[in-house]
């Protein structure tokens, strides 16, 4: 049983691992801001929860696994609202995406600097 | 017991030593300054992680809490006011400076080689003077995270200095930078109402649990990792967010300037308060089995702390107590104060001064 919940963990934690490399590899090649900052909150909420649940796997029942879960309520609060702020502020500055158009609040004029690239550096 | 082929703590401080190697790089090659500022938070926050690996736990806290969080902002800060990318320099003038460096780094190297081994029982430093700490500290003080014992009580001398240093540091760039009142003369930035409501509903449940996990760091600080130095920043990282998201006018209601200047004074004067106080008891300064007369320590009850049967040392434990409180408020005061003097100099602040 606790050889199972071992392997169940492992592969979790890996899965998790593997996400978060595909979310690195999206914020080197996706083609602007938009689509990076998707790949890097999926890094941060998709590849997190996945280790995390294979923590809790890991560990037995118990004080850790509520640690493990409060954890995951902070990282689920914190890092959309960062990738939503991030997003924000580069609307705000005129950044538009380099696929496709979206609008706000029907609001699409060109701000100051409509180049689509604020990311790269 | 079989030895693994790849020691898994091994192969963790390989990784993450190159990958300081290769942030540290980044950092020289990058010539944008936001984005050398931002590889410097990443650069502190990857060397907290090999601290962590490397058991020291306080002092990867501290790693994370200050190197990481505060001096990004307080950098951040500064580059409001500067130009945002480094001139190309001319590779003649880095001949000099480089073979310096290289010259440095290979003594180094070379005076790393006579180093005893990581964690090394024989080595001068765990066998001597390390190991008197460890064995005394749990007779002389009661504390169970031996790190807080050592400074805090062993070298109270030597932490009232850094908690002066911190309260110099707030002097200085306060001196430099003014303490960020003129903030109020610039005219309210306008933030519509419905574009930052998400980080608004955040930040307002955030704020309060970090100030609550700032005291949960400063009251455990002598059983566990902690201590004043990181609850101060944490609580100021606390009031921080709250500027950033509600704009600085609102913070400096709630946290007015003068108070942030006064509470960094009285901190040191807390944290000296207590020496003085074990003088007039009968001991020396910052002797904190002086810090209460025979009569107070006796009508302390046995059982405050749940345990009757373990000695307590309770002269020892609130020292201890009483100055992590005159650290806590030193260091979070001094870098709110920081934080203002540079977010109340914007170029628009700076402007609405000279019209008045």
């Amino acid at each position: 049983m606790v050889e199972a919940l071992h392997w169940i963990g492992g592969a979790f934690i890996v899965a998790g691992a593997l996400l978060s490399i595909l979310g690195a590899v999206g914020v080197l090649r996706f083609p602007d801001v938009y689509t990076r900052i998707h790949a890097a909150s999926l890094t941060d909420t998709g590849g997190a929860t996945l280790m995390l649940l294979g923590m809790g796997f890991l560990s037995p029942l118990g004080f850790v696994t509520l640690k493990l879960l409060l954890v995951w309520g902070f990282v689920m609060l914190t890092s959309p609202a960062a990738a939503n702020a991030l997003a924000n502020a580069a609307y705000g500055a005129g950044v538009r995406p380099r696929i496709g158009t979206f609008q706000i609040m029907g609001d699409d004029k060109p701000g100051p600097a409509s180049s689509g690239d604020g990311a790269a550096s | 017991m079989s030895t693994p082929i790849l020691d898994a703590s091994f192969a963790l401080n390989v990784a993450l030593l190159l990958m300081l190697v290769a942030i540290a790089f980044a950092v020289v090659r990058t010539r944008s300054l936001l984005a050398a500022i931002l590889l410097m938070s990443v650069y502190s926050l990857a060397s907290a992680a090999w601290l962590m690996v490397a058991d020291a736990a306080d002092v990867a806290f501290t790693e994370a809490v200050v190197g990481a969080g505060v001096s990004t902002i307080v950098l951040l800060g500064a580059i409001l006011l500067a130009r945002g990318e480094t001139e190309r320099v001319n590779w003649k003038l880095m001949i000099v400076p480089g073979v310096l460096a290289a010259v440095v780094g290979g003594v180094l190297i070379y005076a790393a080689s006579g180093l005893p081994n990581y964690g090394d029982p024989a080595s001068p430093a765990n066998s001597h003077v390390g190991r008197a700490y460890l064995e005394a500290t749990y007779r002389d003080i009661g504390a169970p995270n031996v790190v807080t014992a050592v400074l805090a009580s062993y070298r109270g001398f030597d932490t009232l200095g850094e908690t002066v240093v911190i309260f110099a540091a707030c002097i200085g760039v306060a001196l430099m930078l003014g303490f960020g009142s003129r903030a109020t003369l610039a005219p309210p930035t306008e933030i519509p109402n419905d574009q930052h409501v998400v980080l608004r509903v955040v930040a307002k449940l955030l704020i309060p649990l970090i100030v609550l996990f700032a005291f949960y760091v400063q009251f455990h600080g002598d059983l566990g990792a902690g201590g004043g130095f990181q609850a101060g920043v944490i609580m100021a990282v606390a009031i921080i967010l709250h500027a950033l998201v509600f704009g600085l006018r609102a913070t400096m209601a709630a946290v007015p300037v003068s108070l942030a200047r006064s509470v960094a004074a009285l901190g040191v004067v807390v944290y000296a308060g207590v020496g003085i106080v074990c003088i007039i008891n009968g001991g020396g300064f910052l002797d904190y089995d002086y810090l209460f007369s025979p009569r107070v320590e006796a009508m302390i009850p046995a059982n405050l702390l749940g345990d009757p049967n373990h000695v307590h040392h309770w002269g020892q434990h609130f020292g201890i107590l009483f100055i992590e409180i005159g650290v806590l408020l030193t260091v979070s005061a001094t870098i709110v104060t920081m934080f203002y003097g540079f977010a109340g100099r914007t170029i628009e602040t700076i402007e609405a001064e000279r019209r008045t």
